[in-house]
């Protein structure tokens, strides 16, 4: 008998603990002397009350869908995968190869290439601890973690003295060629008469963003491989049993993870800044986390999860545009966020179960 | 009062876990000295009841009395301190400290530890004496057998000075001869005036020490009577609800060409330590052979090596083609192409995926049937959802439905989903291990007649079972297996439990 239903589950505990960080936010506004009801007006407002405003939002989204649907996949296989960063990072090195070394037609010819050498870098780029934990025990958490900062490094060390142009002092690639260019919402949507803002960087990858869910949610639910997958990841003893290999799914879990989360190169190196510069991914590998944790690693909760998190991250930016609220506490507010949905999850989750027992045992006296 | 008054009397005691009513108006008077039997399927409330009276749960309504006296019990620190002590079926020692340690630990007094040691030491040695408790205190328990960890259990029980005692399922994990020994101890307890209670689902047990016995189903008492009083076929019959059959109705076997062939079979632990120190043995079509032993004497592992779980060393043929023992072609998948089916021993860490729906576990293993795909990606789960609900009417499931989660059928049922599709498989071989653990009597003989039913079909089947009854009354032909080696083999009506306990314990019997 499960104890309570499944819409209470995922839609009224995230909710309540929602309202509970927000409630808390409030508190630590009101302690720095500013009005939350005004900071809250300004950040749905900057974020939600405009085109340019949903068009940031969206963007942020796109980033953290891939992000946190390759977290999810991971732990689906019971894996923490803590290199989404890094492994971005290496999806910007995949993108940027491509788009600056292939004289392509089309952007959509070229958003393809992109985004599978984006892919395949993620994926290499989580193959090594996959391999490591499969074959040696070394823990995914701590490699990945390391890895992350050997990205960087690597990143570092291509973009200074590898990719920079000639004569520039910015460590970054030359902006891509023009033909490459991916369309943006505004044009997009232009010619289906949607006013949408120019100014705004989401673009087309959005739309492979949501792909990324269906298909993720088909390869969970409906394949053999997401079958193996939800096995080994409830049970490794069961696996064995069953004849899944652990190395096999291990492996395979974090390919495609690492795949996912590089494919976010194609919205923020490929769409937004259209060169790869250094920390092009601005922590999005780790918001990822957050997203995956919020959205019950469930494809459509990730989608819910990243849009909330886009908002919060484009109306905090609004709030430190307009307010002497630093820009450090809306860190604060993701980290609320954070804490609430994630790790204090029982907090909320075991009153509202006592409470649909008493009330079904009401129901059955 | 007159005369003496229980030592634990509960009054209408209820408690239900949401939707399911645990308990219900159950009302019990154990007088002191004496040993009093609880039996009932799992599921029936047993295990909640003396939870209640070792107060991890709050009952919602009822009184408990000790000694005449109403007493509540928040706690276990307020059971202990009524002079309850509790034995549990898993014990609760800490492995890599003495058996001194173990026994004071939570007990200690004052800072220091060497004064409460010195003491207990010599509580122990009078305890030993007085009840045949005999541990030797400086032994590390991982060190020591589960018979004597049980008695450190008890030890440590009435050290606390209880002198009620609760002992719940306390001779699964033990041979006859220490089951033995334990009820000469709860002789011994019983002797010199202390109360216990037994929790128990083997009727023989009830018949052999108690005095009197409670009788549970779906968490009411349906009977208190006197053990002398009654009969196993009654009390079976009052645990299930309707007339149960105890004994195995089958014909003779008829073993045809041989299956499996097993030779000088050797496997070896995580750890490098070998479990399984080269055995022979042979099924043939349409027989059954029964592995009995102690848990822990390299059953487990024989069953994981045929099942492809582990990798072993040796020579095994199935069919007389070889069976890969490592590497390629030994893993789950390729056992069950070979015609090999497998109930495991522990259907809730390898047979089910308790977070799976019933269909989904209906594949499991299988997932890579044909029936079950659709297209080259997809599984068709439609089919695989009607497969289900044919397994479940066939094995009769109960609830039938299946979209529920394993975890939420009850052990019996689990174990049927599982059974149901490894032998709706019609393999050459089945693996069976603890076929019956945990599973109310009622579903034992329905599991037990579907064994026998796929023996008659011609099937071979490796049986591994630590209880001895279901060895005695399944098996054509009896291995017993110790430290790893086979110790004989017996034909099932020419021998008993007390010299096949014997085997289990390592002596070698009288020539056979």
């Amino acid at each position: 008998m499960d104890k309570m239903p499944k819409w209470a589950d995922v839609v009224l505990i995230p909710l309540i603990s929602l309202i509970l960080a927000a409630a808390l936010s409030a508190l630590v506004i009101l302690a720095i002397g500013e009005d939350p009801v005004a900071a809250v007006k300004l950040m749905v407002n900057g974020a939600l009350g405009s085109t340019y405003g949903w068009g940031y939002t969206l963007y942020y989204a796109t980033n953290f869908m891939f992000t946190g649907l390759a977290v999810a996949v991971a732990f689906h296989a019971r894996m923490f995968n803590i290199g989404g960063e890094g492994q971005a990072m290496l999806g910007g090195l995949g993108v940027a190869l491509m788009c600056l070394y292939i004289p392509w037609p089309h952007w959509s010819l070229a958003l393809i290439g992109a985004t599978g050498l984006a892919a395949l870098f993620g994926a290499a780029w989580a193959a090594i601890p996959a391999w490591l934990q499969a074959k040696r025990g070394s823990h995914i958490v701590i490699t990945t973690i390391m890895f992350n900062f050997i990205a960087a490094a690597v990143l570092n060390y291509v973009l200074v003295n590898l990719m920079r142009p000639k004569g520039s002092m910015d460590p970054a690639t030359a902006r891509f060629p023009g033909a490459v260019h991916l369309p943006t919402l505004h044009e997009l949507l232009a010619p289906i008469g949607l006013n949408f803002s120019k100014a705004a960087p989401a673009n087309v990858s959005l739309l492979v963003a949501v792909a990324a869910c269906i298909l993720v949610w088909l390869l969970i639910w409906r394949t053999r491989l997401g079958y193996e997958i939800r096995a080994y990841g409830h049970s490794e003893t069961g696996a064995l049993y069953a004849g899944i290999s652990p190395v096999r799914i291990t492996m395979i879990a974090m390919l495609i993870s690492g795949g996912l989360a590089g494919m976010m190169a194609i919205n923020n190196v490929m769409g937004e800044a259209e060169r790869l510069v250094l920390n092009a991914t601005e922590g999005a590998g780790f918001i990822g986390i957050a997203v995956a944790l919020m959205g019950r690693s469930h494809p459509f909760g990730v989608f819910l999860a990243a849009i909330l998190f886009g908002f919060l991250y484009q109306g905090g930016a609004e709030l430190a545009l307009w307010t002497t609220i630093p820009r450090e506490l809306i860190v604060v507010i993701q980290a609320l966020v954070i804490l609430f949905t994630g790790a204090l999850d029982n907090m909320v989750r075991m009153p509202l179960e006592k409470l649909f027992l008493a009330l079904r045992k009401e129901k059955q006296a | 009062m007159t005369g003496t008054s229980p030592a634990i009397e509960l009054r209408g005691i209820s408690k239900a876990f949401g939707p399911v009513q645990a308990n219900k108006d159950i009302s019990i008077r154990v007088m002191p000295g004496t040993i009093h039997g609880i039996i009932g399927e799992n599921g029936a409330g047993k295990s909640t009841l003396m939870s209640i009276l070792y107060g991890f749960y709050k009952a919602d309504a009822g009184e408990v009395f000790i000694r005449g006296q109403k007493t509540e019990i928040p706690d276990s620190q307020a059971a202990i301190a009524a002079g309850i002590g509790m034995v549990f079926q898993h014990f609760k020692l800490v492995e890599n400290f003495t058996v001194l340690e173990n026994v004071v630990l939570g007990a200690e007094q004052g800072r220091l530890l060497r004064p409460s040691l010195a003491r207990a030491r010599k509580i122990l040695s009078d305890l030993a004496a007085e009840y045949e408790l005999n541990v030797d205190p400086d032994a590390r328990i991982d060190r020591i057998g589960v018979g004597m960890q049980q008695r450190v259990e008890i030890l440590k029980a009435l050290y606390r000075q209880a002198d009620i005692l609760i002992l719940d399922e306390p001779t699964g994990v033990l041979t006859p001869a220490e089951a033995d020994h334990l009820f000469r101890i709860l002789d011994n307890l019983r002797a010199e005036g202390k109360t216990i209670i037994l929790i128990t689902h083997k009727l023989r047990e009830i018949m052999e020490i108690t005095d009197t016995v409670s009788v549970m189903r779906r968490g009411e008492m349906t009977a208190t009577v006197k053990t002398a009083d009654t009969n196993p076929e009654e009390l079976a019959e009052l645990m299930v609800g309707r007339k149960v059959l105890l004994r195995v109705d089958k014909v003779p076997a008829k073993p045809g060409k041989t299956v499996l062939e097993v030779q000088n079979l050797r496997v070896r632990d995580h750890q490098g330590v070998e479990r399984v120190k080269g055995i022979d043995l042979t099924v043939r079509a349409g027989e059954i052979l029964g592995i009995a032993g102690v848990a822990g004497n390299g059953q487990s592992e024989l069953l994981e090596v045929l099942g492809g779980m582990r990798p072993g060393a040796g020579d095994v043929t199935l069919n007389g083609a070889p069976l890969p023992l490592e590497g390629r072609g030994s893993d789950g998948q390729s056992r069950r192409a070979a015609g090999i089916s497998h109930v495991p021993e522990d259907r809730q860490r390898e047979g089910l995926i308790m977070e799976f729906h019933a269909w989904e576990n209906t594949a499991f293993g299988y997932h890579h049937d044909p029936v079950y795909q659709r297209g080259r990606l997809l599984m068709n789960n439609a089919a695989l959802q009607r497969d289900t609900q044919a397994k479940m009417d066939k094995f009769d499931v109960r609830p039938p439905d299946p979209w529920l989660t394993a975890k939420n059928f009850s052990g019996g049922n689990q174990q049927k989903i599982v059974e149901a599709r490894e032998i709706e498989r019609g393999p050459d071989l089945l693996l069976v291990g603890q076929p019956t653990r945990g599973v109310d009597i009622g579903a034992i003989e329905f599991i037990h007649r579907q064994i026998v039913t796929l023996r008659d079909q011609g099937a071979a089947i490796l049986l591994v079972s630590v209880e001895l009854d279901e060895i005695l009354s399944l098996s054509d032909r009896i291995a017993v297996m110790f430290d790893g080696r086979m110790m004989g083999e017996r034909l099932p009506d020419q021998t008993d439990e007390t010299e096949l306990g014997l085997l289990m314990a390592g002596v070698s019997g009288k020539a056979a």
